[in-house]
C-alpha cells in the first residue's frame, strides 16, 4: 500500500458530489494513487460550497508547505519510468588469505577429492591452478574453485619454480578443433603435447622441492580422510 | 572405597567446564550443596561461586580459613608452590598433550600418524619376540 504524506484530514482535494459519497484522491507519488471512498455522513455534508472553497485554499497552503506537487494533474495511466541500466562488472575473485603460492590444499570435490595438492597461482577467472604434482599423486594441472578446497598451513617454497603460462583457455575443451587431439583406441582424446610437456617440466621442478622436506612426499601421496572423533569444524589444518 | 578428596575449604580444584575451563583455583567457601566459592589468583580464575559439577578435585590442599580474601589465598598458594606441584603432575601433562594434539595442523597430524605406526611396529615386534621365546 502507498503511504500518505499527510494525515487524512489534510488530504488534498475532497471533491464533494451530490451523492452521499466523497471521492478523495490522494497522491503520494507521481505514479501511485490512492482512491478512497468515504461516506459524507458528518462534517463534509454540513459544509456548504463556500466552505469547500475555503478548504481548498487551506489545503493548498498546507500542502505547499509540506510537498509541492510537480503538476496540477495526475496522469490516468502509469507512466513508464526509465530504467537505469547498471553495467554488471564482475569483480576479481578474492583469494583467501590462507592460500598463497605453494600452499598445500586438500581437494574436497571432484575426481581427486581428498588429494593433497600444491597451489600454483590464481587464474583470471578466479579459479585456482593446482597440481599434485602429477608424478607423485596423479593430480595434473587443474583448475579448482577455492570453495572446494581446504587450505593447510603447510607451504612449499615454490618461488624458484617457473610456472608454465597457463590460462583458462588451456582447460577449455575445443570440440571444433581436433587437429591436435588424436583419437586413441579407447575413444579418449589425447592430451595436447604442450600440456604434457608443461606438466613434465613443472613436475621436474616441484618434485625435488617436495623431497627436501621429510615426510612431505608421502604426505602429498596420501589421501585426506576423517576418522572417528574427528570433526572438521574443530580441527586445524 | 575410601574417599580421599573432599569438597572443603582450602581444596585445590580444576575448573573443567565453562569459560574458565582449565584454570586452577581454591575453594574458599562452600555455599550450599551444589556450589562453592572459588578463587584462583594465580591462574586468572575470578573469585566467584561455581557449581561443583564443573569442578574436579585435585589431591592438593592449602591451609586457609573459610572466606579468606584473595591476598591470603595467593600467599597460601605461593607458600606451597602449588603451581609447580600442579605442573609436575601427570594430570597436567595429559591436559597439555591433549591441547597440543588439538593444535596440530594437517601435515603434523600425518607425521604423528606415521610416528605412531612406527612405535606400534616396534612394540609389536618386541611382543612377538618375547612370545616366541617363552
Amino acid at each position: 500500500m502507498g503511504f500518505s504524506p499527510f494525515p487524512f484530514s489534510q488530504a488534498p482535494l475532497p471533491i464533494s458530489f451530490n451523492h452521499s459519497l466523497v471521492l478523495v484522491v490522494d497522491a503520494d507519488s507521481s505514479s501511485f494513487y490512492r482512491i478512497a471512498m468515504a461516506s459524507t455522513s458528518g462534517e463534509v455534508q454540513q459544509k456548504g460550497k463556500e466552505q469547500v472553497g475555503q478548504d481548498k485554499e487551506q489545503s493548498a497552503r498546507t500542502s505547499d508547505k509540506i510537498t509541492k506537487p510537480k503538476r496540477k494533474w495526475y496522469p490516468a495511466d502509469d507512466e513508464p519510468r526509465k530504467r537505469v541500466h547498471r553495467k554488471k562488472v564482475q569483480k576479481p575473485t578474492k583469494l583467501r588469505a590462507s592460500i598463497t603460492p605453494g600452499t598445500v590444499l586438500i581437494l574436497l570435490s571432484g575426481r581427486f577429492r581428498g588429494r593433497r595438492v600444491i597451489f600454483l597461482k590464481q587464474l583470471a577467472s578466479g579459479l585456482l591452478l593446482v597440481t599434485g604434482p602429477y608424478s607423485l599423486n596423479g593430480v595434473p594441472m587443474r583448475r579448482v574453485n577455492q570453495r572446494y578446497v581446504i587450505a593447510t598451513r603447510t607451504k612449499v617454497d615454490i618461488q624458484s619454480v617457473e610456472i608454465p603460462a597457463v590460462d583458462d583457455d588451456w582447460f577449455k575443451k575445443n570440440k571444433k578443433k581436433p587437429k591436435t587431439e588424436e583419437m586413441t583406441d579407447t575413444g579418449k582424446t589425447k592430451l595436447p603435447e604442450t600440456f604434457i610437456k608443461a606438466q613434465q617440466s613443472l613436475d621436474s621442478q616441484l618434485v625435488p622441492l617436495v623431497k627436501e622436506v621429510p615426510f612431505l612426499k608421502s604426505y602429498l601421496c596420501s589421501r585426506f580422510s576423517l576418522s572417528y572423533g574427528q570433526f572438521p569444524h574443530e580441527m586445524r589444518f | 572405597m575410601v574417599f580421599k578428596r573432599f569438597v572443603e575449604v582450602g581444596r585445590v580444584v580444576l575448573v573443567t567446564y565453562g569459560e574458565h575451563r582449565g584454570k586452577l583455583g581454591v575453594i574458599v567457601d562452600v555455599v550450599d550443596q551444589n556450589r562453592v566459592l572459588v578463587d584462583g589468583p594465580q591462574t586468572g580464575l575470578p573469585r566467584h561461586t561455581i557449581n561443583f559439577k564443573s569442578l574436579a578435585l585435585t589431591p592438593f590442599q592449602v591451609k586457609i580459613q573459610h572466606g579468606s580474601r584473595t591476598g591470603v589465598v595467593r600467599k597460601a598458594l605461593e607458600e606451597k608452590k602449588l603451581m609447580e606441584q600442579w605442573k609436575s603432575t601427570l594430570w597436567y601433562k595429559k591436559l597439555c598433550s591433549r591441547e597440543n594434539r588439538r593444535k596440530l595442523g594437517d601435515f603434523e597430524r600425518f607425521k604423528l600418524m606415521i610416528a605412531k605406526k612406527k612405535k606400534a611396529a616396534m612394540v609389536n615386534g618386541q611382543v612377538k619376540k618375547l612370545k616366541s621365546h617363552s
